[in-house]
């Protein structure tokens, strides 16, 4: 059987994705920023025991997620607009994916292991 | 009628288009989230080494970030990201229907461009070690 490799009503989902994970990582840059003007980027130590935070930790496991999911739907676009044969489409869709997911968990194994 | 009858071009002359400035800053929203994605796994390590435990990271943290061609790739990615941020934001407006007038559009483009190159020197500066 031939069919065309395209959506199923998953486009508006990830269109509204796109837009929420942008807001959390918008609200997340400010405030790393001005931590950053701050001065927390000052010594190791100060580094250290900003990140270890409860509250900061909580914010950069959104960010992290956040980051990855955004990445996703921006990279697949990407994709779909330039690559047309299908195989290749895909192929380059799953190596993305696997990519972003690995790189979520070494992330957040980075945050959660600090004392 | 005749100019609804007119041959339409069959291709994009790319070099002869000649796109607004809201245009470029869009291809630059690409291009700088590509950039960004390609280099996740440079951004990932080095907040890896700047939060690890013990000397040999703090050492390595210092000789990797201390590299020339590491700081340019690291200012690049500053701007990509400041860049991404703003017209982040300008999508995010215009989505709610603020901005969507020809010459707000032109005026909050040109914004993006500025904010963005201006917050780059801000924090890139910080990011040399200027103070």
């Amino acid at each position: 059987m031939k069919r065309l490799v395209v959506g199923a009503h998953y486009g508006l989902m990830d269109w509204l994705a796109q837009r929420i994970t942008a807001i959390i990582m918008a609200a997340y840059t400010v405030i790393m920023f001005a931590a950053t003007l701050g001065g927390v980027t000052g010594s190791r130590e100060v580094w250290h025991a900003f990140m270890a935070n409860g509250f900061i930790r909580f914010i950069t496991f959104l960010f992290i997620i956040s980051l990855c999911y955004h990445a996703w739907v921006g990279v697949r676009d990407i994709w779909m607009d330039y690559v047309k044969p299908a195989t290749i489409r895909v192929t380059l869709h799953v190596l993305t994916l696997l990519a972003l997911v690995g790189y979520a968990g070494w992330a957040v194994q980075i945050i959660w292991r600090l004392p | 009628m005749s100019e609804m009858t007119k041959p339409r071009p069959k291709y994009l002359a790319l070099h002869e288009i000649r796109l607004p400035l809201a245009g470029y800053a869009s291809i630059l929203h690409r291009v700088s989230g590509a950039g960004l994605f390609l280099m996740l796994p440079l951004l990932i390590w080095l907040l890896q080494l700047s939060l690890g435990s013990g000397h040999e990271n703090a050492a390595l943290f210092s000789t990797v970030t201390g590299n020339i061609l590491v700081k340019l790739i690291l200012l690049g990615l500053l701007w990509a990201f400041l860049h991404h941020f703003c017209m982040g934001i300008r999508i995010l407006l215009i989505d709610i229907h603020v901005g969507v007038e020809k010459q707000q559009a032109h005026t909050s483009a040109v914004a993006v461009m500025v904010v963005s190159l201006a917050l780059t020197l801000i924090f890139g500066l910080k990011l040399l070690g200027v103070y």
